[in-house]
């Protein structure tokens, strides 16, 4: 017999441990990462092409999209980065335990956010 | 842990999936490194880094490992969300079009660098 249980699905009060959001963020940044391939390919052919598209990248690149768009996407790269990393120590033992897990995944936090900040500065200065 | 046979697939997944990462991470290190040692790169010493053979070749290698690893790692996502079958059927067939069409791109951008030179 099915019972009328109530359901409470208020995202913003599921509070998911901090590896779990690590690990979260590892998938979506591969999905951002998969999507933001063409993008990429289409840069290193204006870079690769001639001296004109060459020259073009920084005109494109003035863009306030693109250039959102592409801090996006190296952002995502690198989260999967250090997420990775910290994904093939634990395979390899170091950091498995609860406390390592939380301390692995604060890591991945801090060194992802002080890259993607000098992304940004990269990108917008 | 015993491996039976219904589970291979995964254990060669997961292997594949590390040491993809691993080729990946270390291209992707030597890309950084190369383009911040060269602050202000122009277009002749960029293009002469990938003139060569054996760049070219490394990098498709490296395209084709990015392409297994993300077919992997977006196989396993959609087997997790998707539970429809049909749905996830013709997600991935998105997909492996979407990663054909990045392998037949790639080629095409690293053999015709310089074309316009």
């Amino acid at each position: 017999m099915k019972q009328a249980r109530p359901v409470y699905l208020n995202l913003w009060r599921i509070r998911l441990p901090i590896p779990g959001i690590v690990s979260i963020l590892h998938r979506i940044s591969g999905v951002i990462i998969f999507l933001g391939l063409p993008y990429l390919l289409y840069l290193l052919n204006l870079s690769l092409h001639s001296p004109e598209t060459f020259n073009q990248l920084s005109m494109q690149l003035s863009n306030p999209g693109q250039k959102l768009w592409l801090w996006i996407i190296l952002s995502a790269v690198a989260w999967h980065f250090f997420a990775g990393i910290r994904h093939l120590l634990m395979d390899a033992g170091v950091g498995e335990s609860l406390r390592g897990g939380r301390a692995g995944a604060w890591i991945v936090i801090v060194l992802s956010a002080i890259v993607i900040i000098l992304l940004g500065i990269g990108i917008w200065s | 842990m015993v491996v039976k046979t219904a589970s291979k697939a995964g254990l060669r997944d997961w292997l594949i999936q590390r040491v993809s990462a691993i080729i990946i991470g270390l291209y992707t290190l030597f890309i950084v490194i190369y383009l911040l040692a060269n602050p202000s790169l122009a277009y002749a010493q960029w293009h002469h880094l990938f003139q060569g053979l054996p760049m070219r070749i490394i990098t498709l290698l490296v395209v084709l490992t990015i392409v297994w690893h993300a077919w992997i790692g977006l196989w396993t996502v959609l087997t997790d969300y998707v539970k429809n079958t049909s749905v996830r059927v013709i997600v991935q067939g998105i997909i492996i079009i979407l990663l054909a069409a990045y392998i037949i791109s790639s080629i095409d951008v690293l053999w015709s660098a310089g074309s316009g030179y």
